[in-house]
């Protein structure tokens, strides 16, 4: 299960009560609902399943994980 | 792509490959419990960057294969029906009933629309307020919330004409079953990555303990995957059990508490029965009393369907990874994904179908 | 409502029945529709065929039907797509391009002008490929039994000379090329039909004629073995209908595949595979394998665009024949299968 996406949150606006903004994924659009990361600022990443963004990308922790295993390619 | 290409780096998963190799001392089975996961797996090959010991079985983690062949058909009798309007993920398309499929029932005339998100069923029905529209609620804990969302929305809006046929499944529960079952040869456990973006994964600490097998969320790219392989392995070979998270840039230990709240404010937890396996349980979920305007099982009247699972079909078997795709004899031969016996060999990341699409050894000849 | 059309219809905004049924509408929709914005000297005769020229060499000929929906969709609309299409198809087979006929299949209550819009559409498009739609036809069904409009054009073409290009004609060695990024009709479409999720997108049909492509492909060298347009089932069904023709097998290298980094976003978030989806101004050539370095340059000079983005993506095999293997980035390698047949967007 759990297609879900990666992108960019690039607008945020109101809808039928919802909160909803559009995600770029590598330059594609597209609408997701934005309740489930109410914290979430234009900027932001997030994944998007099925219409819903359903968390903030962790940055910090994306980059730290990865510089761990690039670390290792030096060994 | 960020976030995505990052993870697909050739350079850092031969390298991670490497390492696996190096930890392995011993042969290990485990398993990945999301379709997606088996998806990306089979997708980038992944199965044949993994040293000789390591046995990868794909579990039940596809809720397009284990949906009941009732809500199948029950879905198909709506469909049917005129004045409706049945709205579904795509890959409920050709999922086989007890005859014929949801794309038959639209070859037959049912109105039969395919969807991204729940909230465009949502809009079909605004749209078309003189049908009964339907939305095939399907998924396990990471398709829920937005399921949930749509129906507390149609009950916000006073909307009507909307409701939802549920077939909901949850992980843990599944989980325990295939570690109870006798014959159990799972010693490890990839965690669903994006089910516990919402759950946390806090649900698998009791169970990694009860069973004394580790468990290890992984995330769907190449490098998430195999590095958590690489954790996997490296807990079982020092003998821990505990609940590791490799997918950390989206997973928490406490997931997604908005999320959760809504899904328990709509959905309650129930016994259900997963196709091919049986009854599991408090394993899935049904709509709340609060919102029974919108359950489609009360708004139609649904008769019992002679339900029968194909017998040639042992999709019990490969969901709970005591056979593999290929040891099935229909495998390839009476069951194929253009005519498929169950569901396993229907959507792109059942078992069967992605053994079959994604077929490649360089042991065995190229055949099927 | 504001109308390009040369005279204005009598008393009719849209589409009747008796429209197609051969008496004073259906004539006025020829003499003050059709006529007027595909002109040319055979359909100037208002006959019931169009006499053509004798041909000095081999014809080509073809038949599509073009029922796509929505019928206006970013890059494209389902008139130039339906001109498009059959000009590739004769192209593909070493013929240039002469003659269409057009046949029209419209739903009863269609707008007048949206059929105006669509006929203007497939005029342009015609005069861009140097063909002429000569003659054709207009039915009109009840309301309900078609989608708005069904489109069949045939073909005519020329074959050019020393021209043999076959899909039993690939043989071990052969590079596969591709004409530019793939995926982007379908995807453009998909996201099109599901517009509530993908408000904003970008992305566009690539429908476009490919006979100028063709024309310079044959030019720098004539004995291509085969080519074929990657229309409906994209690049993996093409190539698998090539390997299981020729009994070869074909090998594909997953990282030289041109796509489109919007297209990868959509794709990936609906769960589709770029290789599936139709192409609807893509090629795929079968060149041996001296020839393909000149031949791509050819393509990726051409003047008018279409081959800016070729590449070259595989080779023929003996191995494994009448299947496509991918070989991935990471040194693993899978089969590509012949896709099934609708690419419907998944959550799993």
């Amino acid at each position: 299960m759990c297609l879900a996406i990666p992108g960019k949150v690039t607008s945020i606006e109101k809808e039928n009560g919802l909160r909803m903004g559009l995600v770029a994924i590598n330059g594609s659009m597209t609408r997701a609902c934005l309740e489930y990361v109410p914290d979430i600022e234009v900027g932001q990443y997030t994944i998007v399943h099925a219409g819903f963004a359903l968390k903030v990308i962790d940055e910090e922790e994306a980059r730290e994980s990865l510089e761990i295993w690039k670390g290792l390619l030096g060994e | 792509m960020k976030y995505i290409d990052e993870y697909r780096d050739a350079e850092v998963v031969r390298r991670i490959a490497e390492r696996l190799a190096q930890a392995t001392t011993r042969p290990w089975t485990i398993m990945e419990i999301c379709g997606g996961q088996t998806h990306s797996i089979l997708r980038y090959g992944l199965d044949q960057l993994l040293p000789e010991g390591i046995s990868l079985v794909h579990g039940p983690g596809c809720p397009v294969c284990v949906t009941s062949v009732k809500t199948i058909d029950r879905a198909i009798a709506i469909a049917s029906k005129p004045g409706t309007l049945l709205a579904a993920f795509g890959d409920m398309l050709r999922v086989p009933g007890s005859s014929g499929d949801l794309a038959a029932a639209r070859s037959r005339g049912g109105d039969v629309r395919f969807v991204f998100s729940p909230l465009e069923a949502l809009q079909l029905a605004r749209e078309n307020p003189h049908k009964e529209v339907v939305f095939l609620a399907v998924g396990f804990e990471t398709t829920a919330p937005g399921n949930a969302m749509a129906v507390r929305q149609a009950a916000r809006e006073g909307l009507m004409n909307f409701s939802v046929l549920v077939s909901h499944f949850l992980v843990p529960p599944a989980m325990e079953a295939i570690l109870a079952s006798s014959g159990n040869r799972i010693q490890g456990f990839l965690g669903a990555g994006h089910v516990c973006t919402v759950t946390g994964t806090e649900p698998y600490l009791p169970i990694a303990r009860k069973f004394q097998t580790p468990v290890v969320v992984a995330g769907f790219e190449p490098v998430d995957l195999l590095s958590a392989i690489l954790r996997l392995v490296q807990m079982l070979e020092e003998e821990l059990v505990g609940v590791e998270n490799a997918y950390g840039r989206v997973v928490e230990p406490q997931g997604n508490p908005a999320a959760a709240a809504v899904v328990r404010e709509v959905f309650e937890v129930a016994d259900v029965a997963w196709r091919g396996i049986g009854v599991i349980p408090a394993s899935g979920l049904v709509l709340r009393e609060s919102f029974r305007e919108w359950d489609a099982l009360r708004k139609f009247e649904l008769g019992g369907v002679d339900t029968a699972d194909d017998v040639r079909c042992r999709s019990g078997d490969v969901l709970a990874g005591r056979i593999t795709p290929d040891s099935c004899d229909a495998f390839g031969r009476e069951c194929r994904p253009e005519h498929p016996l169950g569901a396993p060999m229907v959507s792109g990341e059942g078992a069967c179908a992605a053994y079959y699409r994604y077929r490649c050894s360089s042991a065995k000849p190229f055949s099927c | 409502m504001d109308r390009h059309c040369p005279l204005p219809l009598e008393n009719h905004d849209t589409v009747q029945l008796a429209h197609g049924a051969g008496g004073r509408l259906a004539d006025e929709l020829l003499g003050k529709l059709f006529m007027p914005l595909l002109h040319n000297r055979f359909l100037a005769r208002r006959d019931d065929q169009a006499l053509l020229p004798a041909f000095s060499g081999k014809l080509a000929f073809t038949t599509d039907s073009y029922v796509v929906t929505p019928l206006f969709f970013p890059g494209g609309d389902i008139g130039s797509l339906s001109v498009h299409g059959t000009v590739n198809d004769l192209a593909v087979g070493g013929a240039v391009p002469r003659y269409l006929s057009a046949g029209f299949v419209l739903e009863e209550g269609f707008p007048i002008a949206e059929l105006e819009r669509v006929v203007r559409s497939m005029a342009a498009a015609a005069r861009e490929c140097g063909v002429e739609v000569v003659t054709g036809d207009t039915k009109v069904v009840g309301r309900g039994q078609c989608d708005g409009m069904f489109i069949t054009t045939s073909g005519i073409g020329e074959l050019r000379d020393g021209v043999d290009l076959s899909c039993s004609n690939l043989r071990p060695g052969d590079r596969i090329i591709v004409s530019g990024t793939l995926g982007d009709h379908g995807i453009a479409l998909l996201t099109a039909r599901h517009g509530l999720s993908f408000t904003g997108s970008a992305l566009r049909s690539d429908s476009a004629p490919l006979h100028r492509l063709v024309a310079a492909m044959l030019d720098r060298y004539r004995g291509v073995h085969a080519m074929r347009d990657a229309t409906r089932g994209g690049l993996s069904a093409v190539l698998n209908e090539l390997a299981s023709a020729s009994a070869v097998g074909i090998v594909l290298q997953e990282d030289t595949l041109p796509v489109d980094s919007a297209v990868r976003g959509a794709a990936e978030l609906l769960g589709i595979d770029p290789l599936e989806v139709a192409n609807e101004g893509k090629l795929v050539a079968v060149v041996p394998q001296g020839e393909a370095e000149g031949v791509l340059e050819a393509m990726r000079t051409c003047p008018d665009g279409t081959g800016r983005n070729a590449a070259l993506v595989g080779e023929v095999v003996q191995e494994h024949p009448g299947m496509v293997v991918m070989e991935t980035g990471f040194g693993s390698r899978r089969i590509v299968e012949m896709p099934l047949g609708e690419q419907l967007p998944r959550i799993c």
